[in-house]
C-alpha cells in the first residue's frame, strides 16, 4: 500500500515535471522569437537611413553635423553585439535620429518634399516598431524570468540550467527623457 | 429564456484580475455557453412548434386504436430537427463565413501591402505596429469607403481576423489617435472576442429567421392540426402554450439585447488592454472624443453587425446617457464614461480633452 502511494507521487511529481519544463521551453523560445522580432525592426531602421541621407543631403549640407552623427551612430549600432550593447547603440541612434528631426522641421523645402514626408513616416513607423518590438520583448522575457524563479518551479528550472533572460533597458540618458518632437506627419 | 437572465445580472466591467490567457479561456468557454443556450432555444421553438401544430407528444398514453394514433399525431420531430440543423447550420456557416459577409456587406476594400498612398501607407505601418506589440499575426486590413468614422475587427481567430475601418477615419484622425483605434481593434482580435461575437451575430440571426418562420405558419397553415392540440387543453397545456407564443415572438428581441450585453462588456475590456498595448490611453481617448462629435450615422454599417464597431454606427442617442433601458438596449456603453475612464488612465482631466479638440 504504502509503496503503492510513494509510486503514485513519484509519477505525479514526473508529469508536473514534464509540465513546467515543456512551459518554459515554449517561454524559451518565445523570448528568442521576441528577440528575432526586434532584430527585424532594427535592420529595418539601419536599412532605411542611408535612403534618408542621400535624400536630403543636398538641401542641408549646412547640417552636415548632424547627419554625420546619424551615419555614424547607424554603423556603431550595427555592429552592437549582445543585448546590453545593442540597447545602448541602438538609442544613440535613436537619439541622433530625433535630432536630425528636430532640425528638419526647419526646412520648409523638406518639410514640403514628398520623399521626405514618406521617409519620415516609414522611420517614425520602424521607430514605433523597434519599441513596441522591445516592449513585447521584455514582457516575455519578464514572463520567462518570473517562471524561472518562483517556487517551486525554480527546481525545474535550476535542474535544467534554464538562463534567465536579459531585458532591453534604457541604457542612454538622453533616451529616458522624452523627447521635444513631434514626429507625426499630422497635427 | 435562459439566456437573458444570465447576462442581466452581469457587471459592465469584467474582472480587471484576469490576464490574457484567462481572458481568452473565458471567451472561449462564453462562445459555447452562448451556442448552448441558442440551441435550447433552437429546440424550445421546434419543439413547441411539434407539439402543438403537429400533435407530437411522446408522453401521452396510445389512444384506443394504432390507426388513429397514426393518423392524428406525428411520430418524428420533425420541425426540431429541422430548427437544430438550421440552428447549428448558422453557427458554423458564421464562424466559417461571417467576417466575409460582414464585410461584403460593408462595402468593405482590401487594403494592398504595398500601397503607397500615404494615409494608406500610415495605416499599415500602424496595424503592423500594434501587430508587433501584441505579438499576433498580421491580420488582413479593410478599408470602408465610408466618410464617417468608424471600425470594427472581425474574424475567427488570430489567424483569420480583419481589420476594417472607415475612410473618414483615415481622414480626420492622428497617428496618434488612429493607433489607438487600431490597437482596441486588435485587442478584440487577441481575446477572441471577434470569434464571440460573430458566432453570437449568426446565431441571433437563425432566431430571427426561425421565430419568423413559425409565425408565418402560425398565421397560414395553423387551422387544421388547432383542434388536435385543443383536445388535450388542460390548463397547463395552455400556459404552455402561451409560453411558447410568447417565445415565439419575443425571441428576436430577446436574442438582441443578449448580443448587446455582451458587447457592451467586451468593449470596455478592449478600450483597457488597447491602452496597453500602445501605453497611451489618451490617444484613444481623443480620438473617441473626434468619434463622437463627427455624430452621423455610418450608413454602410448596418443593424446586424453594429456590435462589432468601436463605435454604434446607427449613431443611436443612447449612447449618450445611463439608465436601465439605455444599458439594455445599446450595444456600446456611453462614450463619455469610456473616454473619462482612459483619461484617468492617462493622469489627464476629461474635460481638457474637449478643448484640444
Amino acid at each position: 500500500m504504502v509503496g503503492w502511494i510513494i509510486v503514485a507521487a513519484l509519477a505525479v511529481l514526473v508529469v508536473w515535471g514534464i509540465a513546467k519544463y515543456n512551459g518554459l521551453i515554449t517561454l524559451r523560445n518565445q523570448v528568442a522569437n521576441g528577440w528575432k522580432q526586434i532584430d527585424v525592426q532594427l535592420k529595418r531602421r539601419h536599412d532605411l537611413i542611408p535612403n534618408l541621407v542621400s535624400t536630403v543631403k543636398g538641401i542641408m549640407e549646412f547640417e552636415q553635423d548632424t547627419l554625420m552623427k546619424v551615419i555614424e551612430a547607424r554603423s556603431a549600432a550595427m555592429g552592437a553585439r549582445g543585448v546590453k550593447d545593442a540597447a545602448a547603440k541602438e538609442g544613440a541612434l535613436t537619439d541622433a535620429l530625433s535630432k536630425f528631426f528636430v532640425v528638419v522641421e526647419q526646412y520648409p523645402q523638406l518639410r514640403a518634399s514628398e520623399n521626405v514626408n514618406k521617409l519620415q513616416e516609414e522611420l517614425t513607423s520602424t521607430e514605433n516598431k523597434v519599441s513596441f518590438a522591445r516592449q513585447f520583448y521584455n514582457d516575455i522575457a519578464t514572463t520567462f524570468n518570473t517562471a524561472q524563479q518562483v517556487f517551486p518551479d525554480n527546481l525545474v528550472a535550476g535542474a535544467f540550467h534554464f538562463q534567465p533572460a536579459e531585458l532591453f533597458e534604457i541604457t542612454v540618458a538622453a533616451e529616458r527623457e522624452v523627447p521635444a518632437v513631434n514626429l507625426s506627419l499630422k497635427k | 429564456m435562459v439566456g437573458t437572465e444570465r447576462t442581466e445580472g452581469t457587471e459592465d466591467f469584467p474582472p480587471a484580475s484576469m490576464n490574457l490567457y484567462e481572458q481568452q479561456k473565458a471567451n472561449i468557454r462564453n462562445t459555447w455557453n452562448v451556442i448552448v443556450v441558442f440551441l435550447f432555444v433552437y429546440l424550445f421553438l421546434g419543439f413547441g412548434f411539434d407539439y402543438f401544430y403537429l400533435g407530437f407528444n411522446p408522453w401521452s398514453p396510445a389512444t384506443n386504436s394504432a390507426i388513429e394514433d397514426a393518423a392524428a399525431r406525428a411520430t418524428f420531430p420533425l420541425v426540431t430537427v429541422f430548427a437544430l440543423l438550421i440552428g447549428s447550420g448558422q453557427a458554423w456557416w458564421g464562424l466559417r463565413f461571417g467576417d466575409q459577409a460582414v464585410l461584403r456587406a460593408t462595402g468593405a476594400k482590401p487594403v494592398d501591402a504595398h500601397a503607397t498612398d500615404p494615409a494608406t501607407r500610415q495605416l499599415l505601418n500602424v496595424v503592423e505596429e500594434m501587430k508587433i506589440a501584441s505579438g499576433l499575426p498580421m491580420p488582413k486590413v479593410y478599408i470602408i469607403p465610408d466618410a464617417d468614422l468608424n471600425a470594427f475587427a472581425t474574424g475567427r481567430d488570430p489567424q483569420n481576423a480583419s481589420i476594417a475601418v472607415t475612410q473618414g477615419l483615415l481622414e480626420k484622425l492622428n497617428r496618434e489617435e488612429l493607433q489607438g483605434v487600431i490597437a482596441h481593434e486588435m485587442s478584440h482580435i487577441r481575446n477572441l472576442d471577434i470569434r464571440l461575437m460573430t458566432t453570437i451575430a449568426a446565431l441571433v440571426g437563425a432566431v430571427i429567421l426561425l421565430s419568423d418562420w413559425a409565425m408565418r405558419s402560425m398565421r397560414y397553415g395553423g387551422g387544421g392540426n388547432r383542434s388536435s392540440s385543443s383536445k388535450k387543453g388542460s390548463g397547463g397545456a395552455i400556459i404552455l402554450f402561451v409560453l411558447w407564443l410568447a417565445a415565439v415572438i419575443l425571441a428576436p428581441l430577446l436574442a438582441q439585447i443578449l448580443a448587446m450585453a455582451v458587447s457592451r462588456q467586451r468593449e470596455y475590456l478592449a478600450d483597457a488592454s488597447g491602452a496597453e498595448l500602445t501605453r497611451n490611453p489618451a490617444g484613444l481617448a481623443s480620438a473617441l472624443k473626434k468619434i463622437e462629435l463627427a455624430f452621423t450615422p455610418t450608413r454602410s454599417i448596418k443593424r446586424g453587425s453594429a456590435h462589432l464597431c468601436i463605435a454604434d454606427p446607427l449613431g443611436r442617442k443612447m449612447d449618450l446617457r445611463e439608465g436601465l433601458l439605455a444599458n439594455l438596449l445599446a450595444t456600446h456603453p456611453p462614450m463619455a464614461k469610456r473616454i473619462s475612464i482612459l483619461s484617468r488612465m492617462a493622469y489627464q482631466d476629461p474635460a481638457s480633452l474637449t478643448k484640444q479638440v
